[in-house]
């Protein structure tokens, strides 16, 4: 049980009543249907199994465990709080200069991206977006959209409409909230072992990264013990978005601040400019993104509700044995 | 039930999950634009501004430097943003005559008010800086700016005790007829770097820029550093000059510590 998530273990007492070990494996006949297959098939025989076996350690029955500890569980909330907040007030003051440059300076010829809104011959205004010299007709998205001249249309801007005063408001106060989560979460991490113990993949975890890959791609995800930890795609994931990315996110947003590239200039040279900096920034923005679009979806082809009662209230249903990959019920591994 | 039914509830399931999701979105959305626009919110975002503004000066020295390039690194071109020539009679007179007849007025919460030509500015020790100025919209540009640091000339009319704020009256006037002003506490305006430039890349301060001197102001946003600098007022509080947020953007509810 090393590596486990869990600081608790306890049988699932209201759902169907658990057979204990020693009872399963004394009458399986009286079990019924899948869950009495289940034993029988997975079972190397009931020979083999102590008949003085704790009853606390069923063999193949649903278990909960205590995954999420409250410190964990309030962090990701807040994080829920800040992500859309910072990427939409982001993208808002991003629309008051909508193009990246490389380096120190913002050279208007030379944008690494650009939005703008194109007037044509016959008085159409289209948007259109230069990357990295490629241009595209991006109208109604990025460049021009709702009659308006703007990089990221309203729908995704926090305000809706143009004001940068306000999305600078929006998106300074949650940063310090963000900002001051994510260091009492990583300090909690370090502090309870967290990290230690369920985040950072281990040697063996990374040997197993091919099967691992193969298992998410035909979304069959691991049942039992291997569901009392996280694999090592949620292990790499969770590490890199919370000790790479998000530090990597701060400190480039940090590096836009003239005040403080002025008491710590080696920030700058560490991201080779400030409009480089504002280019990894807005990528980075993107990469969380990504992150959260790909969680969500395996929070939710992995056993919705299970997921989220185990990131409101800690508890998080196992259901044990079975190589079986059943749609219906709540499937371990979360996100 | 058949497979065929099935797919059905699935896919009736997805799109009520999809318009649930973006019906929320907009819900959402909508009530962070109401919330914008109310003075109580407005209020509690603007908190971070104070927490921002004392954990900056606590991590950074008063003293830190912001960085100075090469002429290598020069901006080909420097944009000229916000008023580009004032829409005033009194400041075109002067212009019309290379601003010979300007001259800068330190008042206010001093001991010796006094003024200032341009020829007067010009033989003050003068200090030359090529920095990066960054707008608040998020473009940054290199050049090389001349002027008088303001220390030398706060020093010259020396501030009352009372006095906290310095503070920048312009020439360029809005459509409603309010000029653009600025300010900064004491911390910045005796900042070795903070000068009134009187030249940008080796030339005579263009019009465009600011002529006859522009405030910079190295470790804020561009907007802190004002144009067309017509008189310099030492006060106590600035609460009463204009919309009371010490300077032109701050009362259209931009930040008036512009240090990120």
């Amino acid at each position: 049980m090393k590596d486990s998530v869990s600081t608790g273990v306890q049988p699932l007492a209201e759902q169907e009543p658990v057979p204990s070990a020693a009872e399963s494996l004394q009458t399986p006949s009286a079990r019924s249907g899948q869950a009495a297959q289940d034993a029988v098939t997975n079972q190397a025989g009931p020979s083999l199994v102590p008949q003085d076996m704790p009853i606390s350690t069923p063999v193949h029955a649903a278990h909960r465990l205590y995954r999420h500890s409250l410190p964990v569980r309030l962090a990701h909330w807040l994080n829920v709080i800040c992500l859309p907040i910072l990427i939409m007030s982001g993208l808002q003051i991003f629309n008051a200069h909508p193009a990246l440059y490389w380096g120190d300076r913002s050279d208007r010829d030379r944008p690494i991206l650009a939005m703008r809104a194109i007037k044509t011959e016959r008085g159409e205004v289209k948007g259109g977006t230069t990357v990295l010299g490629h241009s595209l007709e991006t109208t109604g998205i990025l460049g021009f959209s709702s009659d308006s001249a703007r990089g990221f249309p309203a729908w995704a801007t926090l305000p809706s409409g143009k004001w940068l005063a306000m999305g600078r408001q929006w998106h300074l106060f949650f940063a310090w909230i963000f900002v001051v989560n994510g260091l009492l979460f990583g300090l909690y991490a370090l502090l309870s072992r967290h990290l230690w113990r369920d985040l950072l993949p281990k040697l063996k975890d990374l040997r197993g990264i091919g099967r691992d890959i193969r298992s998410h791609l035909t979304f069959r995800h691991p049942t039992g013990e291997e569901a009392r930890h996280y694999n090592v795609l949620q292990k790499l994931a969770y590490t890199g978005v919370v000790f790479v990315l998000g530090p990597l996110i701060v400190l480039t947003g940090l590096s836009m601040s003239p005040t403080i590239d002025a008491g710590f200039p080696g920030l700058l040279s560490l991201f080779g400019g400030r409009q480089s900096a504002r280019t990894i920034h807005f990528l980075a923005c993107f990469a969380f993104i990504g992150f959260v679009t790909v969680h969500l979806l395996m929070v939710a082809t992995t056993g919705l509700r299970n997921n989220l009662r185990s990131m409101i209230t800690g508890w998080f249903n196992i259901r044990e044995g079975g190589e079986t990959h059943d749609e219906q019920a709540s499937q371990p591994s979360g996100n | 039930m058949t497979s065929r039914h099935l797919n059905h509830r699935g896919i009736d399931r997805r799109r009520f999950l999809v318009g649930a999701v973006q019906a929320t979105g907009l819900l959402l959305l909508t009530g962070c634009d109401n919330l914008s626009r109310t003075d109580w919110f407005q209020g509690l975002l603007g908190r971070a501004e104070g927490v921002t503004r004392r954990a900056q000066r606590i991590l950074t020295s008063r003293k830190a430097m912001a960085k100075e390039f090469t002429e290598a690194d020069l901006s080909p071109v420097f944009p000229a943003n916000g008023t580009r020539n004032p829409d005033n009679p009194a400041y075109q007179a002067l212009a019309r005559h290379n601003f010979a007849d300007w001259k800068l007025e330190i008042g206010g919460l001093v001991q010796h008010p006094a003024s200032f030509s341009l020829a007067e500015l010009r033989e003050l020790p003068s200090r030359t800086q090529i920095t990066r100025h960054d707008c608040v919209e998020g473009w940054s540009a290199i050049g090389k700016w001349k002027g008088a640091p303001l220390s030398t000339l706060l020093a010259r009319v020396q501030p009352l005790s009372s006095a906290r704020y310095v503070v920048f009256h312009c020439a360029d006037p809005d459509e409603d007829g309010q000029n653009y002003y600025e300010s900064l506490d004491f911390a910045d305006a005796f900042h070795p770097q903070t000068i009134l430039a009187y030249e940008l890349n080796d030339q005579t301060l263009p019009i465009a820029h600011g002529a006859p001197i522009r405030l910079r102001v190295e470790r804020q946003l561009g907007y802190k550093m004002a144009k067309y600098v017509m008189r310099i007022e030492l006060v106590e509080s600035f609460e009463t000059i204009a919309g009371g947020r010490g300077g032109y953007w701050e009362d259209q509810g931009y930040e008036w510590y512009a240090g990120i």
